[in-house]
């Protein structure tokens, strides 16, 4: 990448005017730092996902099955039948526009396809002209457009170009939400053996591993012993980190990234670090090590396979509840999926915290409590002692990351989390957070090496407002909620805004957290030393 | 390309009806015939399309939330923005399809030099769609006077409103003004923003334009010369509605524009766009309540999936766990 | 889910609101109804044609009023050559006396309410229906 990578300034040349050519026939040129390279078929078949095979988006010929566009057809139909959003957002779109520049890939891009309205109607294109009346009379006059090769090319390239964030969604006067456009399409793709690689070799990983990283039983019991064994380094106390537990009380599930990536690391020293201060009778699971999903990212059905382990373990292990780590489009899965896919669980108990006894019936059903939610209890009830002064070396601002804002709501909870754990935070603008926040530019399974251009402009308008705080308020760490921010936000704002960490909000928790018996805390758990500690004292660099 | 074709249609529909209605004297097809089949293929469009939609389940729970969740008693949620009861449902769907809840959200985005992105607030888009909705509603129920007898107190009261300001003779209706402004400026817009321009198609300018040559028919019969005979047009209709049709004397070419124009917008409308009417109160990322994990929603087509279970997983795993002093369930 | 008794329940009301001319006229039993203005004029004939007059009285009326309340111009010169004072209440309503008979017949009919009366003493006679 390093020899034709391009300066923030020259990427930022962006003209919202598109082409004088019609969009109908244009055809994609898949440029290098724009695309994801093709599932190796070892991952695509252990999965048994169809025709897996060597392939890769430059090839020209793309190795389809003979009859490839019968297949893409039935598909459609098949879901035509099953989902009412499909049919529904093909037939009633209106092209009003009020979608267009709400796109971060568009903002960051100018490609007017990156537009959501156009980006479906490459789909809509499709569907008009065998699914409808009017294009199967009039065909390109009724804007239908037949399926060639080029435009599937199109739909692999664009539909993987879109991070199912949805905020497009919030803006649609009907509600027209692009990521069920872009679930549609990406099943589509499988059908005829087209996968990305990010997806595909995660997707075989949990299933076999637990976990996307495909780390093995005693490869996750190892991380998380090494967390302990740092923890005690740090604070000088020794934590249980209970692993397949029977009879605990809660079953605790985060995204692998929490256990294995830095900075997510941190915030699963929080996590520690509550855990035993408040005494919550838990226990990780290697089985159900997994919380995100990138199913979701692929088939409804890979989704319901992958998901299936969480409510498995809950019942072998016989716990009352599940509590879940910071993670995005894991809590999309879990909020709006799981119960109906892979519930009732009616081998759980009402969620019930047993530190404050508060009941929460917002997820009497699921039975599964976000961390936000839990925490932010435990304070609004001082259940636990907390120091913001600990974290004041840290200028914070909060991304609401996509899935928990607009397909959640969990709004408000994180922020009065770090409103009790940092004593310096400041929102980013109003148009960029909340239910209007923008993705992180890498969601949905597209967050690779190989994307990185598409990802530092999908990135961009989220850099952006980070810059406006960083200017404005000296911001120097932007918390967030989600596995994936905390991967990929480090390198997006390294390159458009030098000078902004990214963590958790439990990692502020940790910081903040007053813990009996503990050492005083030279630094925090990232090893940042603290406002209090004098200039000059030695700090030791931790992970 | 797009907008001349769709211009040279409505055209052609003005000339069929005039051919047609004026100079070959077909006044009982364009009178009688076309307005019923088209009216049939309204209704019977409006319903297949429904039904159709509404055969295919919404398999999972997807509303956009855009507010806060409920959650925390002590936390106060967004009734309308993200609603937990079907009660809030219906204030959040009243307020998308009576006021356009989400359109007003509307910004624009301007990249500045730095880079630097402002977002600008844009209702105008909010503003225009609103009127031509309100105004063509408003129009519609104007219109019943020619519809029914006798005519109800609301029809009368909703014309003395729209006639608030008594200009000119007959009284110029706020609507007929607004709507044509609206109209125009949401042509205008589709024109000029070179976004819109690309992505439009011909079923966006046709239906426009053809609105605008309703509009401007039907100025043509109330404000200028060419005044209708009301008292046969209520005939012709009132002859329709009761299955008793016939066409009186008294009606001009001009009135057969009007009502071969309207017949053509009725036709075309369950086939097209316009059925967005329908399709806002079956989106599922607005009509759903914010409540997936306190009450289970039932995916009535799911299937068994093939699962990697636990005791696969130790099977596979059972050495290195027992290495690494892992509890099991078989040793 | 399918939610079919909610489509249902929303097909059936936009039915019924849909139909409303049919069903409203179907009930109120006026749906053959025709207004039938009395003639009973002393004169055989109007200003204008019947056919002129049917389409376009309200405008000549108001270019009466503008004749005479801001030009105070008293005489209208019909087609026929015949003179004419401009007044409504001397020429019109000399012949056509039966405002509700008349006048109202059409305009209940087609819901109009002109505002000749504001201003015009209405002629001595029972009225009812719409002002």
């Amino acid at each position: 990448m390093a020899e034709d990578k391009k300066t923030p300034e020259e990427l930022a040349q962006i003209s919202y005017r598109p082409p004088g050519k019609t969009w109908m026939d244009s055809t994609v040129e898949f440029r290098k730092g724009t695309y994801n390279y093709g599932a190796v078929p070892a991952s695509a078949a252990y999965m048994n996902l169809p025709f897996p095979r060597k392939w890769q988006p430059t090839n020209e010929d793309w190795n389809l099955p003979e009859d490839w566009q019968k297949i893409i057809f039935e598909g459609m139909r098949e879901r035509l039948n099953r989902y009412r959003s499909f049919r529904v957002f093909m037939d009633i779109c209106v092209r009003c526009g009020a979608c267009a520049d709400k796109c971060h890939y568009f903002i960051g891009s100018g490609d007017p396809k990156n537009m959501p309205v156009l980006r479906a109607e490459l789909l809509r294109s499709v569907y008009r002209n065998d699914f409808t009346a009017f294009g199967k009379l009039l065909g390109r006059f009724a804007g239908g457009r037949k399926l060639t090769i080029d435009i599937l090319k199109e739909w692999f390239f664009y539909f993987y170009q879109c991070t199912e964030c949805r905020r497009c969604s919030v803006f649609c006067p009907y509600g027209i939400d692009t990521a069920e456009i872009t679930m549609m399409a990406r099943e589509l793709l499988n059908l005829v053996g087209i996968n990305i690689d990010w997806i595909a070799t995660p997707l075989a990983n949990c299933f076999r591993t637990g976990n996307h990283l495909g780390v093995q039983p005693h490869g996750f019991k190892d991380s998380i012993e090494f967390a302990v064994e740092e923890f005690e380094e740090l604070t000088g106390i020794k934590v249980e980190a209970p692993i397949n537990r029977k009879g605990a009380e809660v079953l605790f599930v985060a995204p692998s990234a929490d256990y294995f990536a830095s900075p997510h690391y941190y915030t699963l020293l929080g996590y520690l670090a509550l855990f035993h201060e408040i005494g919550l009778d838990y226990t990780w699971s290697s089985f159900a090590s997994e919380g995100g999903n990138f199913g979701l990212f692929h088939s409804a059905e890979v989704m319901k396979r992958l998901n299936a382990k969480i409510y498995m373990e809950s019942r072998r292990l016989g716990v009352k509840w599940i509590l879940g780590g910071e993670c995005g489009h894991m809590w999309r899965v879990l909020h709006q999926y799981m119960d109906t896919i892979n519930g009732p669980a009616n081998h759980l108990e009402v969620p019930v915290s047993p530190i404050t006894g508060t009941r929460f019936e917002n997820a009497k059903s699921t039975k599964m409590v976000h961390i936000a939610e839990f925490t932010s209890d435990l304070m609004r009830h001082n259940k636990i002692k907390l120091d913001p002064s600990r974290n004041d070396h840290w200028n914070v601002t909060f991304h609401d990351s996509c899935n928990p804002a607009r397909a959640m709501g969990l709004i408000e909870e994180p922020r009065y989390v770090i409103r009790n754990v940092c004593n310096h935070f400041h929102e980013m603008p109003e148009n960029t957070i909340k239910e209007q926040t923008f993705c992180c530019g890498s969601g949905s399974g597209i967050g690779t090496d190989e994307n990185l251009e598409m990802r530092l402009r999908g990135g961009l308008p989220r850099a952006n407002a980070c810059k406006y705080v960083h200017d404005k308020y000296g911001v120097n760490l932007l918390l967030c909620i989600c596995a994936i921010d905390k991967a990929t936000l480090p390198p997006l704002l390294e390159y458009w805004v030098p000078g902004i960490e990214v963590g958790g909000i439990h990692e502020m928790v940790g910081n903040a957290l007053i813990m009996k018996g503990e050492n005083e805390r030279a630094t925090d758990l990232r090893g940042t030393p603290t406002k209090k500690v004098e200039e000059g004292k030695e700090v030791t660099e931790d992970v | 390309m797009t907008v001349i074709i769709s211009l040279l249609a409505a055209v052609t529909l003005i000339l069929i009806a005039i051919i047609g209605a004026g100079t070959l004297g077909l006044q009982y097809l364009f009178g009688i015939v076309i307005p019923y089949a088209t009216l049939a293929a309204f209704l019977f469009g409006i319903v297949y399309r429904v039904v159709k939609w509404a055969r295919s389940p919404v398999p999972f729970h997807i509303p956009t939330t855009c507010g806060q969740q409920k959650s925390h008693p002590w936390i106060k949620y967004s009734k309308l923005e993200s609603p937990f009861t079907a009660l809030e449902v219906t204030g959040r769907m009243a307020l998308e399809i009576l006021f356009f809840r989400s359109l007003f959200r509307n910004t624009k985005v301007d990249l500045k030099k730095g880079p630097k992105l402002v977002y600008g607030s844009e209702k105008y888009l909010w503003l225009a769609g609103l009127a031509f909705h309100w105004s063509f509603l408003i129009i519609l129920v104007r219109h019943l006077r020619f519809f029914v007898e006798p005519v109800p107190f609301f029809v009368a009261a909703l014309q003395t409103l729209d006639g608030f300001f008594q200009i000119w003779l007959p009284i110029i209706y706020i609507t007929d003004v607004v709507i044509l402004v609206a109209l125009l400026f949401l042509l205008f817009r589709r024109l000029y923003d070179p976004k819109l321009r690309y992505f439009s198609l011909a079923a966006d300018y046709f239906p426009l334009f053809l609105l605008l040559s309703i509009a401007v028919t039907g100025y043509l019969m109330r404000y200028t010369g060419a005044k209708a005979d009301l008292i046969a047009v209520k005939e012709l209709a009132m002859g329709l509605l009761s299955f008793r049709p016939t066409i009186p004397v008294g009606l001009d070419t001009i009135f057969f524009i009007h009502l071969f124009l309207v017949s053509v917008l009725i036709a075309y409308f369950p086939f097209s766009k316009l059925m967005h009417m329908a399709g806002v109160f079956m989106s599922p990322t607005r009509n759903l309540a914010n409540n997936s994990r306190a009450k289970r929603h039932v995916n009535p087509w799911d299937y068994d999936v093939k699962v990697h279970t636990y005791e696969e997983y130790e099977d596979e795993f059972r050495e290195v766990m027992k290495a690494a002093k892992m509890p099991l369930e078989k040793e | 889910m399918y939610d079919a008794g909610k489509v249902i329940t929303g097909i059936i009301v936009f039915l019924i609101l849909i139909t409303f001319p049919f069903w409203f006229n179907a009930a109120s039993g006026r749906a053959t109804y025709k207004p039938d203005p009395e003639i009973i004029t002393p004169d055989d004939q109007c200003v204008e044609t019947a056919e002129y007059m049917k389409r376009n009285h309200m405008d000549m009326l108001n270019q009466w009023r503008d004749q005479v309340v801001r030009e105070g111009q008293r005489t209208f010169v019909a087609p026929d050559g015949k003179t004419y004072e401009l007044s409504l209440s001397n020429t019109c309503m000399n012949c056509h006396s039966n405002k509700s008979e008349f006048c109202d017949a059409c305009h209940n009919y087609m819901a109009v309410s002109p505002f000749c009366w504001d201003c015009h003493i209405e002629p001595q006679e029972t009225t009812y229906g719409y002002k």
